[in-house]
């Protein structure tokens, strides 16, 4: 079994908790419904924001040398990262050249991506997440399991045990408002403390040299507007052409994402503050060459809002977890195997086709169909397990021969009417949870061929 | 090795980028759609954890402030017409100074009817950018007439480049990320009141 499906299996075995995942996800996606029913004009939105963003990214390095220019005009320090390494080095070395030791970072799936916490954990360094869910996780030694909800896995009952042993509250308090709060005492202390801040970015504009941050909690803000030092990291398919394009994904953004009209705060940031260093890291690592694949460059329009993840079937009954990457659910699946497609081959499998993602997506990203056709990318580069592949390949030599595939249903009938135990026991992963129906006599092609003679 | 790196990922986003694509859009705007903007105002904030008054006059607004913050110990505003006691922000001097403010009292540039949005930058808080979010609460003092209907409108009304640091504000620091349960005052200010003067 492949590793999605085993570990899937096991966020299975507890079926209240898998239920009650299935209704927090589900909940959240009729939130986003309600907000966008407000809009009536919301198809146009999506249109538009599909538009920018293609377009976009056929100029991405005319807008970069634009954005470049002015953004140091602005006094922001622009660094290039070609990978994860360049990436955490940049971060390390600003660090090293001011003596500092103590980070707080907001959230930010592309350091997750990169790995940076335990890169520079390793070189001596604290780094806190401040995102309550984010933080939450980090006590727990766990990745978030959602880029919009980190902690959406975890019961309160959870948060009140990890808060207990790290921050002393009482055993077995679970109320949300008490546990927000002894993080909130917390967290202001290490938003005092921290010499740098690293936030994400959502959208870098171009003409200003600017970019905007978005967040609920204001932990962003809290962290830059009180260090010494700010670096903002992003990857390379974040910028849009013009200031008035935020309109467009500030409308987007939080309704897709959480149902809200907006998120509370949204930092439109231009130049750093007096006695500030403001950094910004742009990273490639792979999106370049993502950049170059026609049929998967699209995924590179995604904003981040998570409801494609929100909506689908499997996400929701499989948890974030099991994707084993930064990004989890049906953007996950597109965006992993570029990373690396050997490690994450088994992702484009773990989807039903349904096509929720892609109705929902407000950049009006293909999502079902880039993950059909990284099936067959997957394939053809060998990187699916002999299993699968053989099965792929009998499947395939079964449809495309009609006598073949007429022999076998017959033969599959008779088997399921006269030894169903043959078929319906714990090796055939399709009877799991449940129940077949009984198999008809004879096919559709004998019914029809009788009643044509009949008729 | 850094402008190395910079000069290969440029050339390779010249190289893959798609030949063709759409055409950028032009003035981007949606009709109004809201009968009476103000009051669209004040229920959207009010779903979002905020609340807008009508007031009458800054007298209006001294006088509630100091009946529902009797015991703020720190008060800081830098509103000339707003006839109560307060530290003005540009006499603290390091940012880190802010933490015990209990109460801070802005004036806001522009409302957004459909999101309960307000645009504040540096002119609105001055240099201590952390002002809006380390305060225990925030008021905002905005004009009534100033409230426009959608995000597109606004940003036709706005200049963001015109100081280092502006943002838009909606409702007071919130979370959901403990089993969804919305708690209102995460890291930033713990409820926000909006005054419409006028």
């Amino acid at each position: 079994m492949s590793q999605h499906s085993v570990a899937a299996d096991l966020f299975n075995k507890d079926e209240a908790r898998v239920d009650w995942h299935d209704e927090s996800l589900w909940f959240i996606r009729q939130k986003r419904d309600k907000a966008v029913w407000q809009i009536p004009e919301w198809e146009e939105l999506r249109q538009l924001g599909s538009d920018i963003k293609e377009h976009t990214l056929a100029h991405l390095d005319e807008y970069w040398r634009t954005f470049e220019e002015k953004a140091a005009a602005n006094g922001i320090q622009i660094h290039w990262a070609a990978d994860a390494q360049e990436h955490n080095l940049i971060i390390l070395d600003i660090m090293r050249q001011h003596h500092m030791t103590r980070i707080v970072k907001s959230k930010s799936m592309l350091t997750e991506e990169c790995h940076l916490n335990p890169f520079l954990e390793k070189n001596g360094i604290e780094v806190i997440d401040t995102d309550l869910g984010e933080r939450i996780v980090q006590m727990r030694n766990e990745a978030p399991s959602h880029i919009v909800l980190p902690a959406i896995h975890l019961k309160r009952e959870d948060v009140g045990d990890t808060f207990h042993e790290h921050l002393g509250t009482e055993a077995g308090a679970t109320d949300p408002q008490y546990l927000t709060e002894a993080a909130r005492q917390h967290l202001r202390e290490k938003f005092i403390q921290a010499d740098l801040a690293i936030t994400g970015v959502n959208f870098a504009i171009a003409e200003t040299g600017g970019f905007v941050v978005c967040t609920n909690e204001g932990n962003a803000d809290m962290g830059a507007h009180l260090a010494k030092i700010h670096i903002a990291c992003m990857g390379l398919e974040k910028i849009i052409p013009k200031m008035d394009h935020l309109g467009v994904f500030l409308r987007l953004l939080a309704r897709s994402a959480t149902g809200q009209p907006i998120t509370t705060y949204s930092s439109h940031f231009h130049k750093p503050r007096a006695g500030q260093e403001m950094h910004l890291v742009i990273v490639d690592n792979g999106r370049t060459t993502q950049l170059g694949r026609p049929d998967f460059r699209n995924s590179l329009k995604c904003i981040r809002c998570g409801s494609c993840i929100n909506t689908c079937p499997v996400y929701r009954r499989s948890g974030g977890h099991s994707y084993h990457n930064a990004v989890s659910g049906p953007i996950g699946i597109i965006l992993a195997p570029n990373l690396d497609m050997k490690a994450n081959a088994d992702l484009p499998f773990a989807s039903t086709l349904c096509g929720s993602c892609t109705n929902v997506c407000p950049v009006k990203i293909d999502i079902h169909d880039q993950i059909w056709k990284w099936r067959q990318t997957v394939v053809a580069e060998g990187y699916v397990e002999g299993g699968k592949k053989q099965g792929i390949r009998l499947m395939s030599f079964v449809l495309s021969n009609p006598k073949v595939y007429r022999f076998m249903g017959k033969m599959g009938r008779s088997l399921l009417r006269i030894a169903p135990f043959l078929v319906n026991n714990g090796l055939n992963p399709w009877y799991k949870n449940r129940e077949m129906p009984v198999a008809p006599t004879e096919s559709f092609r004998d019914w029809y061929l009788k009643n044509e003679k009949n008729g | 090795m850094a402008s190395t790196s910079r000069q290969q990922i440029l050339e390779k986003m010249r190289q893959n980028k798609p030949a063709e694509a759409p055409e950028l859009p032009e003035n981007i705007q949606f009709p109004p759609f809201f009968d009476e903007p103000e009051l669209k105002f004040c229920d959207t904030l009010a779903g979002i954890g905020g609340q807008a008054i009508f007031a009458p006059s800054y007298a209006f607004i001294a006088e509630d402030l100091q009946q529902l913050f009797p015991t703020a110990q720190l008060v800081v505003h830098a509103i000339a017409d707003l006839p109560m006691s307060g530290v003005h922000p540009d006499t603290m001097v390091d940012d880190h100074d802010l933490a015990p403010v209990d109460l801070a009292i802005l004036p806001g540039a522009l409302g957004v009817a459909e999101n309960g949005a307000i645009w504040l930058d540096e002119r609105h808080f001055g240099r201590h950018r952390v002002l809006p979010f380390i305060t225990q609460h925030l008021v905002i003092v905005l004009d009534r007439k100033k409230i426009t209907h959608n995000l597109h409108a606004a940003y036709g009304l706005i200049d963001p480049t015109a100081t280092g640091f502006g943002m838009w504000l909606a409702g007071p620091s919130k979370t959901a990320d403990i089993e969804q349960s919305l708690v209102i005052g995460a890291h930033g200010a713990r409820s926000l009141r909006v005054y419409l003067l006028g």
